[in-house]
């Protein structure tokens, strides 16, 4: 059986496996920048805490993704809620280190002008170090949507679904077909998420944040 | 308007401000100099509660700084900064209108505020108010910068160094600008710069630090007659006379016609004719001074066909190059002949002064040296 054939074939199923896979890495992503640009944010408002959190936060990120999946489904069971908790973690870091390190890295200038000019630290944030930080922030979620893409691939092992159900399966029967059906769309799906991200990043950034052609 | 009363500030056991007490009025342009370091900016940000001293008080229009609420204070409190003070994700509009938008001024109110400002430095509205920093040459930017601080009309601006990074052109367009404004809407300016010549220019007050404390509190006139210490000296430079004397050689002119004693009458009244000069200056064989001889003289005592030197007065006032200009003032405003002549110390001649030639040396001193 050819490739396209197997596709014509087994639509269905893999159009439903790309869904679960588009849904499991967008609840990933966004429980971790739900989380990670609160406390991005606060971190850079008591910055002694920034180092050891970012430490921890790091420490988790170099945990292999088995491991991890092995630990939630001790605790959580099969399904999509332990490879979701898994998913979330690590998304968290890159978010969280663009977002502290976004805020931070503004030039002390513009920080000391909303000071002097009497912006409160609230305002001071929504209106001036926010935006700034914007940019890098979104570059930083740009960098966990790509991982969580190729993450989420092994989700399917604790029966989450997903593409990584397609390649599971293929890789059990040695069905070459079905390791396709899985791999070529995550891939793509991979590639289409750094550029739409990376395009969205240019678009929001304002005018005068963009460099300027001489 | 600005009462420091014995203000410290320290960073570990260093001493920063040292019982800084000092008192600014409304409506002056009061500019704090002094070395790197000394404590310019510090005394600049404790005016708005970004820096709080450890000792002594500030009162602003008589309150007590310390028990108002920072973020009010300083919103009544114009504040620029050196360089990038413009928030890059805002246009000039919205930079300008930060504060009368904090503030909750209605959008037409501080949309007008805005046209306004803008004109005030020949920037249109139109052509500027949707522009970014970046879009903008570093003088327009630091033109925003101060429109943003008398945005919401403060009583008082804060400036600190605003024009340090400037080319010197800008600089001066920008002085003179802010001067304007600053008399024009009244307001009281306290400015920190390192540059004497922006200091003298721009300030009815300098107050000169060094070391946490100030040195001198004077009006720039008062600075360069009586500077406080040689470090206030040092920093008038050029613009101090030196104290140097100026010397009779310094306002005489040295090109002048000179004849010999044996030069006949009828010769020398020709020369005067063609010159078109009433008397001549007349030296011995040996280049020595002799005397001056007038047309008068000749047509009065001499004789067709005698030499001059028979003939020769010494009414002239004579004094040495090395004379003070002041004594050889004195001598010309009293001279019969309207001029002083100057002798080197060989008693040859060295030039003479006339009533042209020391307005010319005055106009020099007083204005420099290309004003005449
Ligand atoms: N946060 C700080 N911690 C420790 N020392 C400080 C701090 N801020 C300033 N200083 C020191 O205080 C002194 C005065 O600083 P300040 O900025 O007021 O000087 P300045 O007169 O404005 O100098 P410049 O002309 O270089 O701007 C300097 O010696 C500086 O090193
Ligand atoms: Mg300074």
């Amino acid at each position: 059986m050819s490739f396209t054939e197997f596709i014509q074939l087994n639509q269905r199923e893999i159009m439903s496996s790309l869904f679960q896979h588009l849904s499991l890495v967008f609840w990933a992503v966004a429980i971790g920048m739900v989380i990670a640009v609160p406390v991005g944010i606060i971190l850079s408002r008591h910055r002694k805490m920034a180092a050891p959190v970012l430490a921890f936060a790091g420490t988790i990120q170099t945990i292999p993704g088995l491991v991890m999946l092995g630990i939630a489904l001790i605790f959580w069971g099969i399904g999509t809620k332990p490879a979701l908790i898994v998913l979330s973690l690590y998304a968290i870091l890159p978010i969280l280190r663009n977002t502290y390190t976004g805020i931070t890295d503004i030039n002390p200038g513009y920080v000391e002008a909303a000071r002097g000019i009497g912006m409160t630290s609230m305002q001071r944030l929504l209106k001036v170090e926010l935006p700034i930080a914007t940019p890098t922030i979104i570059g930083g979620i740009r960098i966990s949507t790509v991982y969580i893409i190729s993450w989420a691939t092994l989700a399917g092992l604790i029966g989450a679904g997903g593409l990584g159900d397609l390649i599971w399966t293929g890789l059990s029967t040695y069905n070459t077909n079905y390791i396709l059906a899985g791999a070529v769309p995550s891939a793509i799906m991979a590639i289409l998420f750094n550029l739409l991200i990376g395009g969205l990043q240019r678009g929001i950034t304002p005018r005068g944040l963009r460099r300027v052609n001489p | 308007m600005i009462r420091f009363e014995s203000v410290t500030k320290k960073y570990g056991k260093k001493t920063i401000l040292n019982k800084l007490s000092f008192e600014i009025n409304q409506g002056d342009f009061v500019v704090l100099i002094g070395p790197s370091g000394c404590g310019k900016t510090t005394t600049l940000k404790s005016i708005n509660r970004l820096i709080e001293p450890d000792g002594g008080k500030i009162y602003v229009d008589g309150r007590d700084i310390m028990k108002e609420n920072p973020v009010e204070l300083r919103r009544k409190i114009g504040y620029v900064i050196q360089q990038i003070g413009l928030f890059p994700n805002m246009t000039v509009e919205q930079n300008i209108a930060v504060v009368p938008k904090l503030l909750k001024v209605p959008k037409e109110e501080w949309q007008q505020r805005v046209k306004d400002l803008l004109n005030l430095v020949a920037m249109p509205y139109e052509e500027n108010a949707h522009m970014y920093p970046s879009e903008l040459s570093g003088g327009q930017q630091q033109r925003i910068g101060v429109l943003r601080a008398l945005a919401a009309s403060p009583p008082i601006v804060l400036m600190d160094e605003p024009f340090g990074a400037l080319d010197p052109l800008t600089r001066d367009s920008l002085q003179e600008e802010v001067k304007k404004l600053q008399k024009k809407l009244k307001k009281t300016i306290v400015f920190v710069t390192h540059d004497m010549d922006e200091a003298l220019r721009m300030a009815d007050v300098v107050i000169f630090m060094d070391q946490g404390e100030i040195v001198q509190m004077a009006s720039p006139e008062e600075m360069l007659q009586n500077p406080a210490s040689p470090l206030v000296k040092s920093f008038l430079g050029k613009h101090l006379n030196n104290g140097a004397v100026l010397l009779a050689s310094d306002v005489m002119k040295s090109r002048v016609l000179k004849v010999h004693r044996e030069m006949q009458t009828l010769q020398s009244v020709e020369l005067m004719r063609n010159r078109d000069v009433n008397s001549l200056i007349v030296i011995n064989d040996d280049e020595t001074y002799a005397g001056t001889i007038s047309i008068e003289r000749i047509k009065s005592a001499g004789k067709a066909g005698t030499q001059i030197g028979g003939l020769l007065t010494m009414e002239a006032p004579v004094v040495q190059v090395s004379d003070p200009a002041q004594s050889a003032f004195e001598l010309l405003m009293e001279s019969p002949t309207g001029y002083v002549i100057v002798l080197h110390e060989d008693q040859t001649v060295a030039g003479l002064i006339t009533k042209t030639s020391m307005a010319k040396a005055m106009g020099e001193t007083l204005w420099g040296g290309d004003a005449v």
